[in-house]
């Protein structure tokens, strides 16, 4: 759940023989074990030696090393995939109606934004469909989850329905909105409405029941009121558990968003690749897809943030 | 003994547990338990791991219900649990107010971490104190209450020697600032001498014996007065021919 960006760590920990033994001398009295003159600088079998990190011998080599592993943190990888995908591209090696470089989804979007047709649609899909849907969802998800979460009651009246639902792909439910609600704006918020609604509620009954009973207990103790015990214990407590039902809300809503525009849409990012596919225009069936895989990342590092800033506390949040 | 004499003398005593019962399935834990303790007085409960002493307390603290005979406690306790319970989203100073409402509610928290020599140390988070640190913050959101009744349910058991002594001064010292009375809960002969006004042993789910410790600070720590007691302790526990 943390970010993990093994970068700086595994970088300083390796350290090479012979960047060891070239500055050696220069570290005040070192150890026997790590004298320049010795051959095997490692410490002998079965001990560790743990320096302080400024202690640490960096070399030229071991500073450009940590530079050049991992200099993006998680987006190393996809650059390199992109770099790669030009390459190959521009090389002649990939056929521009399968995969165009990334550079004409890139022209294909700017030219597009300036005709005036991107930014409508990127509106209609991201205001009027993601953040409406998700608006209702996460709002129901919440409310239910809390209320399910702290009253018996809650639990029986919200938790059957729910966990019927979990088991129903929200692609199957997409026919059976058009039915009901035709093939307006209507069923696209209710479709990425769904996605949300049922991991937050999840989720959130999930974190409120597993609050650390003994801290319940002790709050009950120290005469602390109901409303005391919901606002500094239960909800805190519900916080990491509500942000992993955040990640999956976010996530789902917009494979709903994709799978409602997909399937009908005459506006909106949906539409941009529909009507690539049908005339024929492979880069905007691809700017539609790295929209999708952009909207994708941004909440995940969304959460993340949120995460980086309210779980100051945790014993496990390393201060940046 | 009249009703009313009898009345009175509960409105002073800190707590009255009167022939408890507590059972966990067919178990019996607390087997009509008996227990008075006075007003300021700190009695000390000795026994054997699982004998039940935390039972004991959770009924005092009202968190379980007895399945027989009465519980009699004041309104304003408090306790301190085995462990600190802490809450770790929370720092030093509101984990302290917690209880407390009113304007004066910080003051109050800020004038109980100083007690218990936490001064500046408010804005702490539980994972950056100490274990002994933790534990005083957890005693000091105990005393903030100004409670008549303090439960500590072996509230030193984690600490190396060094912090134990210094906490058992701050025991003693807090007790001549807050006059109430208290319930410890110890696995520690020494430290039952050390700081009890009585030591209660218990043994088959009762109190089974009572020593009072009428011995002054100097007599506690060396002398014939001390080792008889301690011998007498031992008994009790079942552990006299170890020693
Ligand atoms: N909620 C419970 N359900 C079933 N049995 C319990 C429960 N709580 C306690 N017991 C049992 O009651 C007995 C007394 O437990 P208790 O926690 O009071 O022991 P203790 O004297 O505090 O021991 P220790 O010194 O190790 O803390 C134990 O045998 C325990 O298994
Ligand atoms: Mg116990």
């Amino acid at each position: 759940m943390m970010q993990v960006n093994p970068g700086p760590i595994a970088a300083a920990g390796i350290a090479t023989a012979s960047s060891r033994a070239a500055d050696a001398p220069m570290t005040g009295t070192p150890p026997p074990m790590l004298s320049p003159t010795t051959y095997g600088l490692a410490p002998a079998q079965g001990r560790e030696v743990f320096l302080a990190s400024d202690a640490r011998r960096v070399s030229a080599v071991s500073r450009w090393r940590k530079r050049l592993s991992w200099p993006l943190g998680i987006y190393t990888t996809p650059v390199a995939i992109l770099i790669t995908w030009q390459v190959l591209a521009e090389a002649g090696l990939l056929s521009p109606t399968a995969a165009p470089a990334p550079t004409v989804i890139a022209r294909t979007g700017w030219q597009l934004w300036q005709q005036g047709v991107l930014g409508p649609d990127l509106e209609i899909s991201l205001v009027h469909r993601a953040a409406l849907g998700l608006l209702l969802g996460l709002g129901a998800g919440i409310v239910t989850g809390v209320i399910g979460g702290l009253l018996r009651s809650g639990e029986n009246l919200f938790n059957g329905i729910v966990q019927i639902l979990n088991t129903i792909p929200i692609l199957a439910i997409l026919p059976v909105m058009i039915v009901w609600f035709g093939i307006d704006e209507l069923p696209k918020v209710l479709i990425i409405a769904f996605g949300a609604f049922v991991p937050m509620y999840l989720n959130l009954f999930a974190a409120i029941r597993s609050v650390d009973q003994r801290l319940v207990e002790m709050a009950r103790t120290t005469g602390a009121g109901r409303w005391r015990l919901v606002t500094r214990v239960m909800f805190p407590g519900a916080l990491p558990g509500f942000l992993v039902g955040l990640r999956f809300s976010l996530a789902f809503s917009i494979l709903g968003l994709v799978a409602a525009e997909t399937l009908n849409a005459n506006s909106g990012i949906g539409f941009l690749i529909t009507n690539g596919q049908t005339y024929m225009q492979p880069d905007q069936v691809w700017l539609g897809l790295v929209i999708y895989a952009i909207l994708g990342l941004l909440a995940d590092q969304f959460v993340r943030l949120l995460q980086r800033v309210l779980l100051r506390w945790r014993p496990g949040y390393e201060a940046a | 003994m009249s009703a009313a004499t009898v009345a009175s003398a509960r409105q002073r005593a800190g707590a009255v547990i009167d022939h408890v019962v507590r059972r966990f399935g067919p178990r019996v834990v607390l087997d009509h338990l008996s227990l008075t303790i006075a007003e300021e007085e700190l009695v000390v409960l000795l026994g054997p791991s699982g004998c039940g002493k935390t039972t004991l307390l959770r009924l005092l603290t009202g968190l379980d219900r007895p399945d027989g005979g009465t519980v009699e406690v004041p309104v304003r306790r408090a306790i301190v649990f085995q462990g600190d319970r802490l809450l770790p989203w929370q720092r030093a100073l509101p984990n302290v107010a917690l209880g407390l409402s009113g304007p004066d509610a910080r003051q109050r928290a800020s004038a109980a971490l100083a007690e218990v020599g936490l001064a500046g140390r408010e804005r702490a988070w539980p994972k950056e104190l100490s274990g002994g640190e933790a534990q005083r913050v957890a005693l000091a959101r105990a005393l903030v209450s100004e409670p008549e009744l303090v439960l500590l349910d072996e509230p030193f058991a984690a600490l190396d020697a060094i912090t134990r002594l210094r906490m058992h001064n701050l025991v003693r010292a807090l007790r001549r600032q807050h006059h109430a009375a208290m319930l410890l809960v110890t696995h520690d002969v020494d430290e039952a001498i050390t700081l009890a006004d009585r030591i209660v042993v218990m043994s088959q789910g009762r109190i089974a014996a009572s020593h009072p410790v009428p011995l002054s600070a100097a007599e506690r720590e060396a002398g014939a007065a001390r080792e008889d007691l301690r011998a007498a302790l031992l008994a009790d526990l079942g552990l006299a021919n170890q020693l």
